[in-house]
């Protein structure tokens, strides 16, 4: 059996429900060490949250003087913050990135892995090249660009849209190429032997194998998307603000006291809507992540 | 789709002659009597305090009503939003709180308007030393909102009474030693906040950063290494504690606050959160005095806004009316009620108000004396140079001789 | 768009000669690719081209005359002097401490440092997380939900987050029950940024690599353990070459995004040069503050110059140019041992 033909076998979607023994206790207490990794340093940001204001430097590793002061300053519209609208900006900005970022990941990358055709490396090197200009320097050309009157942009979503496509273009074509690339192909040159026309054979045959990984690909557009703040701190306004502006603009009541406790708050909520759209796609992203896995 | 490639070739030369063709307008061809509806632009963390200064003028002027749009909080990316849109032209915020440093590089760039001829305003009553931070070359460039000067808190329950020079703060350290705690605390961070130190120190000991055309550099003359040696060594000794060059003022503040400090230096919004934060372990057990030199008052640096009105309004007019509104005494006592410091020196003496806020006399007293940083074209280089070089030199990695005359090179160098 | 040919057409094309068939493979290509493109254009494209041509005009002059600022003209490569040669108007070496010229050098070590440092140990932690996230764990959807945390709080936030938990009176310290400066210290604070990142980043690249372990199908493994191959046999025989491609192109992108690492050291430490951890990136912003954007231009070139070398060395020695690898020639020799 070669490993082709082993990835063809569609892999179950649901992982077997025996835990093999090989699951050591190394495993389990390495399990026990990421979570802790991972979870600490955000843990202390929901406890810090959740602490009075003056008790915020307080080190007791548990929560104390717990208070939900914190997430009604971050959430109050009095001090011209609209933090719900920051983050249902951030939502539209980060899902419309990645669908388009990851559609065209897959087409560029299609073309890459499966098509002939002269300057093929021309374009790899365009996609690599495009990820290496420092960040910092787009911001000015992009701002003149943007606000020049025929563009009129600034202000408007796509504004902050199109320049997160470019950033997460790179990502997505690279890794969506390496896949491609691993792909058997001679299964989809059967398809469309028995008649199908490429994009059949493609949605059919191909798609369901990369799924894995068209997954994982979204994650991480997703997330960059969502986090990108040096070129939304100038290309966007009030009313197009992500969260990430909207948490930098958080002032207290004088300039020389950073709000802290507000801004883990916030921190906090801004969290929370990833952890749910994982929980909620757990499903589909745990079937993606080991479809490459065969029965055992 | 090929006309969006045509789109981009014409927006290239639209934003080519952006940025190639910088210069700004002067007062000549701008209609300096248009009126209408106007925005203000200013950092989120003060915009709050304008509020009532732009209802009452809304009411009052309906047909030229004034809109906040707040920048960022923090003052770097707050001046990036100005100049991006100042390059691209735009009057979209005819009005402008400019941090005081920035004045002179606005003004240098013709993207703001001189206030002269119909845009003349009344400085009488203004504090001296704020309309010299809005003035560059000799014209007024912006009309003075608030000020702020730098006061020294001291711990009355340890020293009855402020000390009254520098030699006089130091020699009552060892009470601070005894009590354990720090003697002064200041903001000796690499950042802004040690260019105010600096140049407090170089003001206080008689010297200046740069000289009268506000560009030669002047930090290597005997009363500049002079004052950036008293604090070097004082911070050897240990009398200005020695994390004090990890502070900015947040740290200064929770360590008065917490009781950690005798002295210390800060801004006066440290004399509310004291007095009303109920982390502050302090209490009643404090008070300010100006700063100290070697022969007695210092001579602190100067903060605050200055409003500019941008060379590309459409409405200079309202412009110049708007920002003479907010110096009216009305306004200037309000903004005395949000510890945002006035600049009309008539407010300081309101029997009223300082029995409210027991401050406002030594405020003025170190307001009389406090000098504006350089007003500069080049202030973020020069700023740096001082910032590198006097942590440098303070933190003892370079000799004071050495570290003064780099600053003076690194500032010729951020000028040129 | 250009019109893209028919599927139909496609399918004839198809059972058509070579020669027809690379044609239409070529269309189809660019006409998958232009959208693609036109973003890169715009977004990336033209910026380059700007700060090209910028790098080789002086930044405005003041007339000491008038105290106005007036323009520059040509300059010339006396930009991309100023930088490489500290030339601060006084021929070669002439910038004082204090001035962002005198910063280039040790702008581009802190750069390389945090680079091999992060990169380094990202990619160590990473695969071994993937390794584990990749067992069938009793709470596997609890690990995986845990991983993208970090990496789902804004860069921003984490700052922040990394700022207070390094105060001086932060729990850092407190759990060490000592007074570290973490924020002023040389050293220390440079750790503080690569801590702050590699807890950030670390499940980007565990993710990256997890979906090449994905890859690799169980039967091998099951066939080099009957064949007798150790535990680490199988790791350097099988695994490592298999999810090669994978790894690489997550070394490669974390290589990039760390020569370009502005945000975690801007905001921990600020962002106008002069502190022990300015990247290359915040000498970019330092200089534009200072007005001096033909400066800064030569200075964001010279920086996309280097990272191209990197990226150039690492493509064409270390192989990680996933993308070359033709369909044919691509398979590891592993695949022998499966049948």
């Amino acid at each position: 059996m070669t490993a082709t033909s082993a990835r063809n076998e569609r892999a179950t979607v649901h992982p077997p429900r025996r835990y093999r023994s090989e699951n050591g206790w190394g495993t389990r207490l390495g399990a026990v060490v990421i979570v802790l990794f991972c979870l600490l340093p955000f843990y202390w940001m929901v406890v810090v949250a959740f602490r009075e204001t003056a008790h915020t430097f307080d080190t007791t590793p548990w929560p104390t003087f717990v208070t939900l002061d914190n997430f009604t300053a971050a959430l109050s519209t009095s001090a011209g913050n609209d933090f719900l609208a920051a983050i249902r900006n951030s939502l539209l900005i980060s899902l419309c990135t990645t669908l388009v970022a990851v559609l065209l990941g897959i087409s560029v990358a299609y073309a890459l892995a499966r098509l002939e055709f002269r300057g093929k490396n021309v374009v790899t090197g365009i996609v690599l090249g495009a990820s290496m200009f420092p960040g910092v320097a787009l911001v000015t050309p992009l701002f003149q660009l943007f606000s020049a009157p025929e563009v009129g942009w600034i202000g408007t979503y796509q504004a902050l849209i199109v320049p997160n496509i470019s950033f997460a273009l790179p990502l997505t074509i690279y890794t969506l190429t390496s896949f491609l690339n691993d792909m058997p192909w001679e299964l989809e040159e059967a398809a469309r032997m028995d008649g199908a026309t490429r994009g059949q054979a493609f949605r059919k045959v191909i798609l369901p194998l990369a799924l894995p990984a068209v997954f994982t690909t979204a994650i991480l557009a997703f997330i960059a998307s969502w986090n990108e703040y040096l070129l939304a701190s100038q290309l966007s306004n009030r009313r197009t603000e992500p969260v990430t502006v909207a948490i930098a603009r958080f002032a207290g009541d004088n300039p020389y006291i950073q709000p802290y406790a507000t801004i883990m708050a916030a921190g906090t909520l801004v969290t929370i809507p990833l952890v749910v759209v994982v929980l909620i796609f757990q499903r589909p992203i745990v079937a993606g992540l080991t479809a490459g896995g065969v029965k055992s | 789709m090929m006309r969006s490639t045509k789109r981009i070739a014409v927006l290239a030369l639209v934003a080519a002659v952006a940025l190639t063709g910088c210069a700004g307008r002067s007062a000549s061809d701008v209609d300096t009597t248009a009126r209408g509806p106007i925005t203000m632009a200013m950092g989120s963390n003060d915009a709050g305090k304008l509020a009532p200064v732009i209802e009452a003028w809304n009411a009052a002027h309906p047909d030229e009503t004034v809109t906040m749009f707040e920048l960022p909080k923090d003052a770097d990316p707050a001046r990036d939003t100005l100049v991006q849109s100042l390059q691209a032209r735009s009057g979209d915020y005819d009005v402008m709180a400019l941090d005081v440093v920035w004045t002179g590089e606005f003004a240098a760039h013709r993207w703001i308007l001189p206030l002269e001829g119909d845009l003349a305003i009344d400085t009488s009553g203004l504090l001296p030393a704020t309309v010299d931070s809005a003035t560059y070359r000799e014209t007024l460039y912006a009309a003075p909102m608030n000020t702020n000067a730098q006061l020294l808190f001291y711990r009355t329950d340890l020293v009855p009474t402020a000390p009254a020079t520098w030699q006089d703060l130091l020699a009552s350290c060892p009470t601070a030693r005894a009590a354990d705690v720090d003697c002064l605390d200041l903001q000796l961070k690499s950042y802004e906040g040690i260019t105010v130190q600096a140049t407090q120190a170089i003001n206080s000991w008689g010297g200046s950063a740069v000289g009268p055309d506000g560009l030669t550099p002047t930090v290597t003359t005997p009363q500049a290494t002079a004052a950036i040696q008293a604090v070097t060594d004082a911070y050897a000794d240990g009398d200005i504690a020695g994390r004090s060059s990890g502070f900015t003022e947040e740290e200064t503040n929770l360590a008065f606050l917490a009781g950690e400090t005798m002295y210390a230096y800060n801004w006066p919004y440290m004399f509310d959160t004291a007095k009303t934060e109920p982390t502050s372990t302090v209490g009643d057990d404090f008070a300010v005095a100006p700063i100290v030199g070697p022969d007695g008052v210092g001579a602190s640096t100067l903060g605050g806004y200055n409003n500019a009105i941008n060379a590309y309004s459409e409405y200079p007019a309202t412009a110049r009316d708007f920002v003479a509104f907010v110096q009216n005494e009305d306004n200037q006592r309000a903004f005395a009620d949000q510890s945002f410091p006035p600049v009309l020196a008539s407010v300081y003496d309101d029997p009223e108000l300082v029995a409210q806020y027991p401050y406002l006399p030594v405020l003025k007293d170190a307001l009389e004396h406090a000098q504006p940083r350089p007003v500069t074209p080049f202030y973020s280089g020069v700023s740096k140079a001082i910032q590198d070089n006097a942590y440098a030199a303070i933190t003892g990695a370079r000799p004071v001789d050495q570290a003064l005359a780099d600053m003076q090179a690194a500032m010729t160098a951020a000028a040129s | 768009m250009t019109q893209a040919p028919s599927e139909t057409e496609a399918v004839v094309l198809t059972t058509g000669t070579p020669d027809r068939r690379r044609r239409d493979d070529g269309r189809w290509a660019w006409a998958l690719i232009a959208p693609t493109l036109l973003i890169l254009a715009i977004v990336i494209g033209y910026p380059i081209v700007q700060a090209v041509r910028l790098a080789f005009q002086a930044d405005e002059q003041l007339d000491p005359a008038t105290g106005f600022f007036e323009e520059g003209g040509f300059a010339g490569g006396s930009n991309f002097v100023h930088w490489l040669m500290q030339d601060c108007g006084g021929g070669a070496g002439s910038c004082p401490p204090g001035t962002l010229g005198s910063e280039f050098w040790s702008a581009i070590g802190v750069t390389f440092f945090f680079t091999i440092v992060t990169v380094t140990l990202e990619v160590a932690l990473g695969f071994w997380f993937a390794t584990i996230m990749g067992k069938n764990l009793w709470g596997r959807s609890v690990i995986r939900a845990s991983v993208l945390v970090p990496w789902a709080i804004p860069t921003a936030v984490t700052a922040k987050l990394w700022y207070f938990m390094f105060a001086d009176n932060g729990i850092v310290n407190s759990v060490l029950g000592q007074q570290i400066p973490w924020m002023t210290g040389v050293w220390e604070s440079r750790f503080a940024v690569i801590v702050a990142d590699v807890w950030k980043t670390t499940p980007f690249v565990a993710l990256l690599i997890l979906a090449g372990l994905q890859m690799i199908p169980k039967d091998v493994y099951e066939a080099a353990r009957m064949d007798g191959a150790s535990r680490w046999q199988q790791f350097t025989r099988i695994t490592l070459p298999l999810v090669r491609p994978a790894l690489m192109v997550a070394i490669l992108f974390r290589v990039l995004d760390a020569l370009r690492m502005y945000d975690l050291p801007a905001i921990m430490q600020g962002a106008s040069g002069g502190s022990p951890t300015t990247t290359m990136s915040i000498l970019v912003t330092a200089d534009m503050r200072q007005g001096n954007f033909n400066s800064a231009s030569a200075l964001s070139t010279l920086v996309f110059l280097v990272i191209f070398l990197v990226a150039f060395v690492m493509v064409k020695f270390l192989g990680a140019n996933a993308v070359d690898q033709t369909r044919a020639g691509a398979r590891p020799a592993t695949k022998e041992k499966t049948s």
